[in-house]
């Protein structure tokens, strides 16, 4: 059980956290930067859940703020997705790089 | 006496009037300008007259507190003032009457007509000033009205040209003033000329700076009279109207620099140096520019070089402790110099020429003029029984007197110089054979004439106010009360004024010899000598060597400046202006609507911060 050491778990999420940081800051399909954040949510939440087994205090309350975090992409990713399709609709793309609305 | 100050205010009004008014008046502005100088003339001669019986007048008002150190201002009329009003009013109106007939029919009439009044404000200012700070911004005013009045027709590059070389020449001998000034200030505590004088004879200054502060000052005097090396722009500045040359350069503003020395004649006669550095300058120039005089052939430049060289005898008058004689001198030379330009201005009006060479046979055309150059050409050639014989004689005899040998014989020869080279002028304008190119020659009209008139009378009877003769009347009014001054007629031996009439006889009859009776070949000289007629004719290259040395000189070195401006100070600014305006676009870039793009300036920023924070140890 012990075997697998802290830092692996770690690593892990570091690498999920890069790679969805990597992929939401280049990819060019919206739907790709979606996926990517998701990465990065579920990277945080394998250190959530490494660190309530492994920290200085181990409890179950990582685990349960897991629980709440994943919860909460779940709605996210529902409302992010509707967003998308609602543009999708009025621009006929979803090419992220079109959608500089911000910027006026 | 009281109201003095009002003298110079006539033309300052006259000025502004012309100056708000005169494009609808046009050339009745003519009227504004005459009436206004005609009443400054009667108020001078008012004042003149009741100096005669009177003593100085003074009043001051404080002008500036600096601490415990107070500047005035005010006027006052001795005599020298007194008489100077007179000149300079007396030519001013004859000139401002004089023009109505030479300018008519030019665009800016009026605008001539409020810098002749601006001129003369400042002329007069200057010669009623009681300090010298006052005589200081005067002195600066009337550069000014020179500068305007001798680029009149700025169109001309030549005009334009010789305006900047008066100003500029000027400048240069009034940089000596205001250091000559400076220290008088600095030594005396005062810019009075009382207290200065009181200081001089109490020997609270000491001889060296006595000897420098007058050498400074006489400098700008220098500048201003058109003296050597300072005098190049005088007959460059000929190419202003004829009446502004006889206004300017015979009567007032050359006369500013004589003024000058005898209004600080006590100062100057402290210091046997500076004494003898004006006679040397004075009698130097006098035969320099009356050697010059003798192969010109624009009319106007003759005139212009004799009137450089009366200047210096001026000057040599004055150096030679002959106060009364280089003030005698000064008045009948703005008399007769006057006239000698008016005529000039009539004759080139009749024959629309200056080149003497194009002229001749103008006696019986002319029937007016002629004789009226005629008498001013005997005058300044030192004919007995016309004024500049008795001031000439005069200067000669204080020369003599003073025992400046060498110099009276300088005097002596530039005298022959002086009748031979205005006789030579008169004699090929008038005498000889009528050209035929010049058919429409007409005499000026009235207005123009009768100014001449009064000016040739005053030329003929000016001098007998102060004869061997009759009676030494002014001289003996001018040093009256003040012994500084010297004596109101100094004694000399009898056969000075037989050298002086014979010597002028002789260079009229050489110059009849020459260009009316033509027994004498006209290049009989010049093609003997080349080399010496080359030099004279261009005025010993004087303005070459001016532009070789100092010009260049000045060139280089604004040359350089540029370059420091160019490379180093524009570089500069245009270095901050581009790190700026890149710094805008590069951000204007990056707002560019993309989350994507701020995401990573989000996280690049992050990152950085970390990197500090790690590097610091949290301690920034």
């Amino acid at each position: 059980m012990s075997s697998v050491p802290v830092s692996a778990y770690l690593a892990l999420a570091l690498i999920l956290f890069c790679i969805g940081l990597y992929g939401a800051l280049t990819k060019k399909n919206t739907v790709i930067v979606l996926i990517s954040i998701e990465l990065m949510l579920n990277a945080v939440n394998i250190n959530l859940v490494t660190f309530s087994k492994y920290g200085v205090n181990p409890s179950i309350t990582g685990q349960v703020f897991a629980l709440f975090s994943i919860a909460v992409a779940a709605a996210e990713v529902a409302v992010g997705l509707a967003i998308l399709i609602s543009l999708y609709r009025n621009r006929r793309t979803v090419n992220i790089d079109e959608m500089n609305q911000l910027k006026n | 006496m009281e109201n003095a100050w009002l003298i110079p205010l006539f033309p300052l009004v006259s000025f502004l009037f012309l100056l708000l008014f005169g494009k609808k008046l046009k050339e009745a502005s003519a009227f504004v300008g005459i009436l206004l100088t005609l009443a400054s003339l009667v108020y001078s001669i008012l004042v003149l007259i009741e100096r005669f019986s009177e003593s100085t007048f003074k009043a001051e008002a404080v002008w500036l507190t600096i601490g415990n150190l107070e500047l005035t201002a005010g006027f006052e009329v001795n005599q020298l003032n007194a008489l100077m009003l007179v000149i300079v009013s007396l030519v001013s109106f004859l000139v401002h009457t004089y023009s109505k007939g030479y300018m008519h029919g030019d665009e800016r009439f009026p605008v001539f007509y409020a810098y002749l009044g601006l001129f003369t404000f400042a002329m007069l200012g200057l010669v009623i000033s009681p300090n010298l700070l006052q005589t200081y911004i005067f002195w600066e005013l009337v550069g000014v009205g020179s500068f305007l009045l001798i680029g009149f027709y700025f169109y001309k590059e030549s005009a334009k040209a010789a305006a900047k070389k008066a100003f500029i020449m000027t400048r240069i001998g009034d940089v000596g003033l205001l250091i000559g000034m400076i220290l008088l200030f600095w030594q005396t505590g005062s810019f009075e000329y009382d207290e200065i004088f009181a200081a001089v004879e109490e020997g609270a200054i000491s001889g060296t700076m006595i000897t420098l502060t007058a050498i400074l000052i006489f400098i700008g005097a220098v500048g201003k009279s058109g003296q050597f090396p300072l005098h190049t722009w005088l007959p460059d500045a000929m190419e202003g109207p004829t009446p502004v040359s006889a206004l300017i350069h015979a009567a007032t503003m050359v006369a500013a620099g004589v003024y000058l020395v005898a209004s600080l004649f006590p100062l100057f006669n402290a210091s046997e140096t500076a004494m003898l550095t004006v006679a040397i300058i004075g009698a130097f120039t006098a035969i320099f520019a009356a050697t010059i005089g003798l192969v010109q052939t624009d009319i106007k430049r003759v005139l212009a070089f004799s009137t450089v060289s009366q200047l210096g005898y001026m000057m040599l008058a004055l150096g030679s402790a002959g106060y009364v004689a280089g003030v005698f001198h000064l008045m009948t030379h703005a008399f007769f110099k006057a006239l000698l330009f008016l005529a000039a201005g009539s004759v080139i009006h009749a024959v629309h020429t200056q080149d003497i060479e194009k002229m001749g046979g103008l006696w019986k055309r002319l029937s007016f003029t002629g004789p009226l150059f005629l008498i001013g050409t005997l005058a300044i050639s030192g004919v007995p029984l016309f004024s500049g014989f008795f001031s000439k004689d005069e200067i000669l005899i204080a020369a003599w007197a003073n025992g400046n040998y060498p110099l009276f014989w300088l005097a002596v020869i530039a005298a022959f110089f002086t009748a031979f080279y205005m006789f030579r002028l008169f004699f090929m304008i008038f005498s000889g054979e009528a050209r035929s190119e010049m058919k429409n020659v007409h005499e000026s009209p009235s207005v123009m004439t009768m100014p001449m008139v009064v000016l040739a009378v005053l030329a003929v009877v000016a001098g007998y106010v102060n004869t061997p003769w009759f009676g030494t009347f002014l001289g003996d009014w001018l040093v009256e009360g003040n012994e500084a001054l010297g004596h109101g007629h100094i004694e000399g031996p009898g056969w000075i004024m037989i050298v002086a009439t014979v010597v002028s006889l002789l260079g009229i009859l050489l110059a009849w010899m020459m260009y009316s009776k033509k027994s004498i070949s006209r290049d009989w000289l010049s093609s003997r000598a080349p080399l010496a007629y080359g030099i004279v004719k261009n005025k010993y290259y004087i303005d070459e060597i001016y532009n070789q040395s100092i010009v260049f000189g000045a060139k280089a070195i604004s040359l350089f400046l540029r370059f420091i401006e160019v490379f180093l100070v524009e570089g500069l600014v245009k270095l901050t202006t581009a790190a700026v305006q890149g710094l805008g676009k590069t951000g204007a870039k990056i707002q560019n609507g993309q989350v994507q793009t701020y995401g990573t300036i989000a996280f690049v920023g992050l990152a950085v911060l970390i990197v500090i924070y790690a590097l610091t140890g949290g301690y920034l």
